[in-house]
């Protein structure tokens, strides 16, 4: 199974099977992966699922979807970098994936 | 902390699955047992009225954690049974298959249930309700079959539950006996413009009618309405309200009003043994600085983190801003805070393109706002919420100030 890699805000790595097609957000909240919370379940209605995506990842993945960007537009923390988990879907192709978890949500 | 203690958590819905997962999160190292009802492990409702019930997202898809994520928690959970007592002496609560369960600390979970028609009519298969899976499958093969819908109660659960109606091809029809949709919960400009959003997609929307009477035998054939109409109906969705599910609570000498009373650390008033949180519990809201129930997500999450705090003998009160959210058609509606007591409702953006949102002051101050498809006034919303700012209202409705710029203007 494909592996996702989440770096906490306190710089823990945290390596995670994810099964393809499994949303990111609960693939963190299965692992009780600290800083994701995932508030409003994956409706893209609460930002609390934010990560950044490593530069080397930001063009292997589908864009923003419009939901998604106006979410960020008003979130903390964000930058070019910034995702909401819940939108991304695990891929196979995505196996080795790195996320970051903003110091916002330690 | 020993353990050898016992958390035993009663109620397996968004609160407890959060406690469980929070109490361990917090180093809690006693053994945790999660008793539910239902046959579920805990799963997501928000969607069940919306995108699980137009068919969009699987059952699997609901669960808020896998089965092995509870195994890897070593987070005991006991599906599909009910507990039936508490015996607060013998520091023990009796199960519906005759076992008991003790405890060092009990947190009820135990949520709420729709609150049903007064009318024998409600007993009948084609009058459904909205709060578990259950429900939900059950009202799926009606939606199937039907092509008349009759939704009584024009709050968020009717509302969505129409939305979805329209989007199977149902004709619907929404009664609201109040003289206007949401009535309790917003401003009487967002009720006018979700009774248009609804008439718009063919919904016939009508408020200050009730129903008088059930006919048919088997089903519910037709309702006479209050205002002498007929009309034939094929199915009848009930939203109207949610009654907390306190008897246990009661039962046990705790104190109830409304919900089982607790402070701003989850604590029963009457054994600091027994916690309660989410839709169930009357807590201490420290943001609020009052005593409230809210039948919400978010809120249950963060009295469940309160609680986990508590049994961890951190002591660390609640004073989270409560949020909310809707789908219904293509609209997305995101709301914060509490609008009681504002003198003063602004407008951003127009309501007529159907991406606006409301702002609810109170001298000047955001009380809580209604964002209408503008998750991006949202974000910034909920700021604005929780540090109180007072704002300038011309500001507010123009849209070319950045919300932002208005958090740092005090």
């Amino acid at each position: 199974m494909p592996k996702v890699i989440f770096i906490d805000s306190a710089d823990v790595r945290h390596t995670i099977e994810a099964a393809p097609g499994r949303s990111l957000m609960q693939v963190a909240v299965d692992n009780m992966v600290p800083g994701i919370d995932g508030e409003c379940g994956g409706a893209c209605s609460c930002a609390t699922c934010h990560v950044y995506v490593e530069p080397d990842w930001q063009e292997r993945l589908p864009p923003r979807s419009s939901d998604e960007s106006f979410m960020l537009e008003g979130a903390v923390a964000v930058d070019e970098r910034s995702r909401l988990s819940c939108q991304l879907k695990m891929r196979d192709e995505w196996d080795g994936l790195v996320l970051r978890i903003p110091e916002t949500q330690g | 902390m020993s353990s050898q203690e016992t958390t035993l958590v009663v109620g397996a819905g968004h609160a407890g699955a959060e406690l469980v997962a929070a109490l361990r999160q917090q180093q809690y190292s006693g053994r945790i047992i999660l008793v539910g009802d239902e046959p579920q492990l805990p799963y997501r409702r928000p969607p069940l009225s919306k995108a699980y019930l137009s068919g969009e997202v699987d059952r699997d898809s609901l669960l808020i954690r896998s089965a092995a994520a509870y195994d890897a928690l070593q987070v005991e959970c006991l599906t599909g049974v009910a507990v039936r007592a508490i015996d607060r002496l013998g520091h023990r609560v009796l199960l519906d298959d005759g076992r008991y369960l003790e405890y060092s600390k009990l947190v009820l979970a135990t949520g709420g249930r729709p609150r049903r028609l007064a009318d024998p009519a409600a007993d009948k298969p084609n009058v459904h309700y909205i709060r578990t899976l259950a429900d939900i499958d059950r009202l799926r093969h009606d939606l199937a079959f039907a092509q008349r819908l009759l939704v009584i109660g024009g709050g968020y659960i009717g509302l969505e539950a129409a939305a979805v109606g329209v989007k199977h091809g149902l004709q619907v029809t929404v009664l609201e006996a109040a003289p206007r949709l949401l009535a309790r919960v917003a401003a009487p400009e967002i009720s006018a413009f979700f009774e248009r959003a609804h008439r718009a997609r063919g919904v016939d929307v009508r408020t200050g009618v009730s129903v008088e009477s059930f006919s048919g035998t088997e089903r519910v054939e037709s309702v006479r309405l209050s205002d002498g109409d007929q009309l034939p109906v094929d199915m009848i969705v009930v939203g109207i309200g949610i009654l907390p599910n306190v008897e246990l609570a009661l039962e046990a000498g705790l104190e109830v009003d409304n919900g089982i009373v607790v402070d701003s650390h989850a604590q029963t008033s009457v054994d600091p043994d027994i916690l309660a949180i989410g839709d169930c519990a009357k807590h201490l809201n420290g943001f609020l600085c009052k005593f409230v129930r809210i039948e919400s997500v978010p809120s249950a999450q963060e009295q469940a983190k309160t609680a986990a705090a508590t049994l961890c003998g951190r002591f660390v009160p609640h004073t989270a801003v409560p949020w909310f959210w809707s789908d219904q058609f293509n609209l997305k509606l995101q709301m914060v805070g509490m609008s009681e007591g504002y003198d003063q409702l602004v407008l951003r953006g127009d309501p007529a393109n159907e991406s606006f949102s409301a702002f609810y002051l109170r001298d000047g101050v955001v009380l809580s706002v209604d964002a209408i498809n503008r998750p991006q006034d949202f974000m910034v919303a909920k700021r604005l919420v929780a540090e109180r700012i007072k704002v300038e209202p011309h500001q507010l409705a123009d849209e070319s100030v950045p919300l932002k710029s208005l958090l740092s203007s005090v």
